[in-house]
């Protein structure tokens, strides 16, 4: 019965991958049928384009927050990590105008910024979780209320707008195309290779999976736990960043009411698309269809009168629980032959 | 007591059972029965069938044909472990208990005493006393699980059986985590339990053990009914013998005589750490070093203390010839020092995940090009290991969860062997696995030191120690009780210093 590992793992690896990303991606095309079939104006070019630029920021958020969860860990605190992103750069580069006129520059110190602000409070998540040893959830829940109520006292309870000269030359960035396709769903595109390149074809992804599927083994098998734990959250900071960067110029403002159920929607997409909530398993194509799932949803009720738009978190709901079902009805099909040996 | 021993009627049989697991067959039309007030072994090799037959035994699983008897009529057991409320109760290697809850709490878990919805803690606490009391075991019903020992944890499972009136207690391996006292403890208890005509069906890959306690032994192999004997008309060897179905002569490879001239390639005094002071030894290269001792004697903490799994707190530690003071693995195994851990599925492998990243875990570095992972290296790495540790797995896509206890302990061996170590230090490498694996990895064992490997060999069966280590050190009670050579090592020698009636003697042996 010895048989060689070789030979045997590839035709079993291919049919492995199929069954575990058709679930989530049937139920986006079958999604994008109902779409069609209730308004036909669902595929029309101008929707679709506005679908995919809406979904970037969940998106790019969402292959971030794969990695922490597969890790073992979560991170609650990206949707206000990004409202306070978003308010400190709109002071930074307000301030920028003030003191140097404004300029190319303007933007990109407004970029710099958000990006050490992002790895930064990646880095405080992150050292809090391994070397202070509180729990992800708790860490990250006071760090949610943190950043919450610091871009509210920042704007004293109402909007930071970035001066109108500046809007002019940072817009760009969210309403411009490159080849037909907008920049945030290039920036999403990119994102997402470079975190499936990660996931699947480095040893940064394969630490991820053995540290969220048992830290133990992980230490033992001398891998820095608490390195990659922190890596992980930085990387997420980044994803936040980034999301940041291309949200600021949509409506060029940031207010209380910036990024509110962000982390949500992205451990959803996560979820949806397959990882583990546990940790151990992670796949960064599901997330991105998970939150083109999520945010095809949304586009739907917009366009057809049948459900009310106010009705898009219960539907959003609906789905995240009949995923995860779907998932776990799977898992335990897998596991029951298995137990035939011994 | 009537109606026990020999001569009674047979309280739960299978006939003719058999057993497949979709178009794969595990068990072929085994006959089995156990009276009261009898012990039953069970032995085979792992893959043998011995797990599948108790699960049928206790409803876990229901046979593809033939039938079960109990209490002379035959039945279908009810699945789920539901079969405790007939009176057949299993115990599982792996204890279920919940860690946190007290051993009253855990004794009367699911059938707590209750008025008018509302818990009687205080009944409850007594009951659970009384039972303890009758076994004779000192453990306060108040305590917490998860600050018992394996023991007595083990104890509470009993108690917990006894109190659901179990007739048929079904063990499998109680004794794998038991030291040799604890072990004797244990024995103790199972005679009381089956004098009162509890009939008690017994799995264990000790043959000593089978032979004390059991009055009959039923042979499995490769899910065939090979025998059922009296104990009495059996030794060790033909139990081994029926067991692998090959001659078992040669069950430690001869040992090679140490070279004392060997440079001393790990060098530690003074060593002191959570759990252990003042540790002080020489391995030299070639040589297999014994670690024997009582379980929780601090030898695992040794092992850790190097490694850097655990703070040092004391001591130096010459590797190759420098002071090192490793901070985690990734620094011992630069160091070319590596360790096996005793706790396979908790510390040693991914047991949701395939053979391959489990064996290229610990040394990914080897397997990049550039910044990517080369899949068709780490293939090639299994493809080496599976060979060279005849690692056998139905296909390489089964989660290592799923291998038999002897297979993953050799791919965790394949896994620490991947980082090409000089120094290795094995701790209980035979835990848990059959009479054929065991054969197997003590030859792997003495290949390894014959090749230059120096070896330290955590072991809790003393003949392991004794069959394949040319000095042997005595731990008892997280210090060094004494270092064994040659003719000493012994039996009867170890246990004088590990239960502490020996001691000392330890630095004039050092350095000879």
């Amino acid at each position: 019965m010895s048989v060689s590992a070789h030979e045997a793992s590839r035709p079993a690896r291919g049919l492995h991958i199929d069954l575990k990303t058709a679930g989530p991606l049937l139920a986006l095309i079958l999604l994008c049928v109902l779409g069609y079939l209730l308004n036909p104006a669902f595929l029309n070019e101008g929707n679709i384009t506005n679908l995919l630029t809406r979904s970037a920021f969940i998106g790019i958020i969402a292959v971030g927050a794969t990695f922490v969860i597969t890790a073992g860990g979560i991170d609650l605190s990206v949707g206000s990590m990004a409202a306070f992103i978003a308010g400190v750069m709109i002071i930074v580069m307000n301030w920028a105008i003030d003191s140097m006129g404004v300029s190319i520059w303007t933007v990109l110190l407004g970029v710099g910024c958000s990006l050490i602000l992002g790895l930064g409070a990646g880095f405080i998540n992150g050292f809090l979780t391994t070397k202070a040893k509180i729990e992800a959830f708790i860490v990250t829940l006071g760090t949610m209320g943190i950043y919450r109520s610091l871009v509210t006292y920042f704007a004293d309870g109402g909007t930071l707008s970035l001066a109108s000269d500046a809007r002019a030359i940072y817009r760009p960035i969210y309403y411009d195309s490159v080849l037909n396709i907008p920049i945030p769903v290039w920036v999403f595109i990119f994102v997402a290779i470079i975190g499936w390149v990660l996931m699947n074809r480095t040893a940064f992804g394969r630490y991820c999976m053995a540290i969220g599927s048992n830290e133990h083994v992980a230490r033992y098998s001398a891998i820095k736990v608490d390195r990659v734990r922190t890596a992980t959250y930085m990387l997420q900071g980044l994803c936040v960043s980034l999301a940041t960067i291309i949200y600021v110029p949509r409506l060029g403002s940031a207010s209380a009411a910036t990024g509110v159920l962000w982390e949500l929607e992205a451990i959803a997409a996560v979820i949806i698309g397959g990882t583990m909530l546990k940790g151990g398993f992670g796949r960064v194509g599901g997330t991105v269809i998970g939150a083109l799932i999520l945010t095809a949803i949304g586009n739907i009720l917009n366009l057809t009168e049948i459900i009310s738009n106010y009705l898009n978190g219960a539907v959003q709901g609906v789905i995240i629980v009949a995923a995860v079902y779907l998932q776990r009805g799977s898992f335990m099909a897998g596991r029951k032959k298995p137990a035939a040996e011994k | 007591m009537a109606g026990k021993g020999l001569d009674a009627p047979v309280i739960l049989a299978a006939r003719r059972v058999s057993k497949s697991f979709g178009e794969i067959p595990v068990l072929f039309s085994i006959d089995f029965d156990i009276r009261p007030g009898e012990v039953h072994a069970i032995i085979g090799e792992n893959g043998a069938g011995k797990s599948t037959l108790i699960k049928i035994l206790s409803g876990l699983e229901q046979p593809t044909s033939g039938s079960i008897v109990y209490d002379g009529a035959p039945v279908v057991l009810p699945p789920n472990g539901e079969a405790e409320a007939m009176g057949i109760v299993v115990i599982h290697q792996e204890l279920n208990l919940a860690e946190h809850l007290t051993v009253a709490d855990s004794i009367f878990l699911g059938r707590e005493l209750t008025r008018n919805g509302f818990l009687r803690i205080r009944q409850m606490r007594e009951a659970a006393a009384a039972i303890l009391d009758t076994l004779h075991v000192h453990v306060d019903p108040d305590a917490r699980i998860n600050t018992l020992s394996v023991a007595d944890k083990q104890m509470v499972e009993i108690a917990k059986a006894i109190s659901r009136d179990a007739r048929v207690l079904i063990m499998d391996e109680p004794t794998a985590v038991l030291s040799v006292a604890e072990t004797e403890t244990l024995f103790a208890q199972i005679r009381r339990l089956t004098a009162k005509g509890v009939a008690v069906i017994f799995i264990s890959h000790k043959l000593d053990e089978i032979m004390e306690l059991a009055d009959r032994v039923t042979v499995l192999r490769d899910g065939q009914l090979i025998a059922t004997v009296d104990t009495e008309s059996l030794t060790p060897d033909s139990i081994a013998q029926m067991m692998v179905g090959r001659e078992l002569s040669n069950l430690y490879p001869p040992k090679r005589e140490p070279d004392v001239d060997a440079p001393v390639v790990l060098s530690v005094s003074g060593l002191s750490a959570p759990g252990i002071t003042d540790i002080a030894f020489d391995l030299r290269r070639g040589e297999i070093l014994g670690f024997a001792g009582l379980i929780g004697s601090g030898r695992t903490a040794v092992a850790e203390a190097l490694v850097g799994l655990n703070k040092r707190e004391g001591g130096t530690v010459v590797v190759h010839g420098s002071a090192r003071d490793f901070a985690d693995v990734s620094q011992s195994i630069d160091a070319k020092l590596a360790y096996l851990t005793k706790d396979r599925k908790g510390k040693g492998l991914l047991l949701n995940t395939g053979l391959q990243p489990n064996l290229t875990l610990l040394t990914l570095r080897k397997h990049l090009k550039g910044i990517f992972l080369d899949g068709g290296s780490e293939a090639k790495a299994l493809e080496r290991a599976v060979r060279r540790f005849d690692i056998r797995a139905r296909d390489a896509s089964v989660r290592v969860g799923q291998l038999s206890g002897g297979n993953q302990q050799k791919l965790m061996l394949g896994k620490i062997m991947e980082s090409e170590p000089e120094i290795i230090i094995l701790d209980e490498p035979t835990r848990g696995i059959d009479v054929g694996t065991k054969q197997q990895i003590y030859h792997i064992i003495a290949a390894l030191a014959n090749e230059g490997k120096a070896i330290i060999l955590i072991s809790s069966e003393m003949q392991e120690v004794i069959g394949l280590s040319h000095r042997v050190v005595v731990m008892r009670e997280g210090r060094l009780a004494g270092v064994l050579e040659g003719a000493e090592i012994a039996e009867a020698e170890i246990m004088r210093y590990a239960a502490g009636i020996k001691q000392g003697g330890e630095d004039e042996r050092i350095s000879a």
